[in-house]
């Protein structure tokens, strides 16, 4: 048994890793935007009188939820195809992503929307609010600020998630570092760099998004309350 | 094979599914051991030991499943290590359940009441017994629903071992895939089949869950 490592060999290709850092950021970024939206929607549509949407938006969070995003991926990929749609892998990554986050998403919001009181609805209902201003500032964004240590919790997993899009050659950081190995052969090395740039990636996120938790909600910053 | 999808190739497919299951099973037994290691170790008296299962957990859980098992998978070949794809899925996946359920059932430890702990201290029990016979009877209740959730993750995880060689089901599913060149009729399949595993234990768990709460209201105080 003997180990012998030479990362030189492998890190004099870091403007490559960097550009795969950078293009699953930009993943992630989109599909985390994207997710967002879709998981919202999903979670009202869930919480609606009408059985077919409600039953619609739950057969969607279940079958993504019980099933590998992997598959998931391909799925987009090839049924794409076999529409004879066509188009980069970069967006289908971003669409595969996007279907899947958003479910998780939808769990999370519908969580928050229930854990707003009934007795704040009555109340804004009192007050004349519209329904579009109770659904907004009694109902959304309570929410939003009740889940979001889990819904960004969820973006983090969704950027390591994003790793799987290697399978369909989008270049991010893990179809590089698949490449650099087949290239150096230098495969153990290779994949530990790749570690320690998604556990960067993913501690760039978490500090990211408490900066964020900070901005946006001030009223739990002046509390002290915990993000 | 070739042509069309017929009877062989469903029976590959089968034992895809097999392997799938096995191979979560192993993750899940292994994950299980290490990841009760890991929580006793984040709760742990000693400092250290604290800050090492900490540092073990944040890398973990801060790095892609699919290069934890390129890292399993190359790095026990760098050692001189000559591996089978089970073996080093294996050992991945144990790592990577352990990092996870080690932080699910460390919660379920502390969200036993403290009083419980002060009790046990009250009546002269040492930590081991402490712990033994007072906490983890009431951890292990409520670590049941989110454990079989987890289960679910593990299913759908081991779907990456295809990268590394491992012939489970989504692997099984390329093979017939390459004979055939149906691709999305042949992930449909998989992904059927994937939710049929998986579909249960994702009941299961929201019905122990909702049996949890339902008899943590009884025991509230009216």
């Amino acid at each position: 048994m003997s180990l012998q490592l030479d990362f030189p060999a492998v890190l004099e290709r870091w403007p490559s890793f960097l550009a795969g850092a950078v293009l699953t950021l930009e993943l992630a970024a989109f599909a985390t935007v994207l997710g967002a939206l879709l998981g919202t929607l999903a979670a009202v549509g869930r919480g609606t009188h009408n059985a077919l949407i409600a039953g619609a938006c739950k057969a969607y969070v279940e079958t993504i939820r019980n099933t590998p995003l992997l598959v998931q991926i391909f799925l987009v990929y090839f049924g794409l195809a076999s529409l004879g749609l066509k188009f980069s892998a970069f967006a289908v990554a971003v669409a595969a992503l996007t279907i899947n986050v958003g479910a998780y998403t939808a769990e999370i919001m519908r969580a928050g929307f229930e854990a707003i009181p009934r007795g704040q609805i009555e109340a804004a209902e009192g007050l004349a609010l519209s329904r579009l201003q109770i659904y907004w500032h009694i109902i959304l964004l309570p929410a939003i600020e009740k889940v979001y240590p889990a819904l960004t919790s969820q973006f983090v997993l969704l950027m390591l998630a994003s790793s799987v899009c290697s399978q369909i050659s989008a270049e991010e950081l893990t179809a590089v570092a698949n490449y650099i190995q087949s290239d150096t052969y230098r495969a153990f090395e290779t994949y530990i760099i790749v570690a320690v740039l998604y556990v960067i990636l993913s501690l760039v996120m978490r500090a990211g998004f408490w900066g964020l938790g900070l901005l946006l909600f001030p009223r739990r910053r002046r509390l002290g309350t915990p993000l | 094979m070739g042509g069309h999808l017929n009877i062989n190739h469903l029976m590959f497919l089968g034992q895809g599914a097999l392997w799938t299951i096995g191979l979560s099973l192993i993750a899940l037994i292994g994950g299980g051991i290490v990841g009760f290691v890991v929580a006793l170790a984040r709760i742990s008296p000693l400092k250290s030991v604290r800050i090492a299962s900490a540092v073990y957990v944040q890398l973990i859980q801060g790095t892609p499943l699919l290069v934890i098992l390129f890292l399993g998978y190359f790095g026990l070949a760098a050692i001189g290590l000559k591996v089978s794809p089970l073996v080093a899925a294996g050992a991945s996946l144990t790592l990577y359940v352990a990092a996870y359920l080690g932080e699910i059932w460390r919660g379920c430890i502390q969200s036993v009441p403290k009083p419980q702990w002060e009790a046990a201290e009250g009546l002269a029990l040492s930590r081991t017994q402490r712990m033994i016979k007072v906490i983890l009877p009431q951890a292990i209740r409520i670590a049941t629903p989110p454990t079989v959730g987890f289960m679910v993750q593990i299913i759908k995880n081991t779907s990456l071992a295809s990268v590394v060689g491992f012939v489970e089901l989504m692997r099984s599913g390329q093979i017939v895939n390459n004979s055939l060149f149906e691709p999305f009729a042949i992930y449909a399949i998989i992904a059927v089949t994937y939710f049929a595993m998986c579909y249960p234990l994702s009941l299961l768990s929201q019905r122990l869950e909702q049996r949890m709460g339902r008899g943590r209201a009884n025991l509230a105080p009216a």
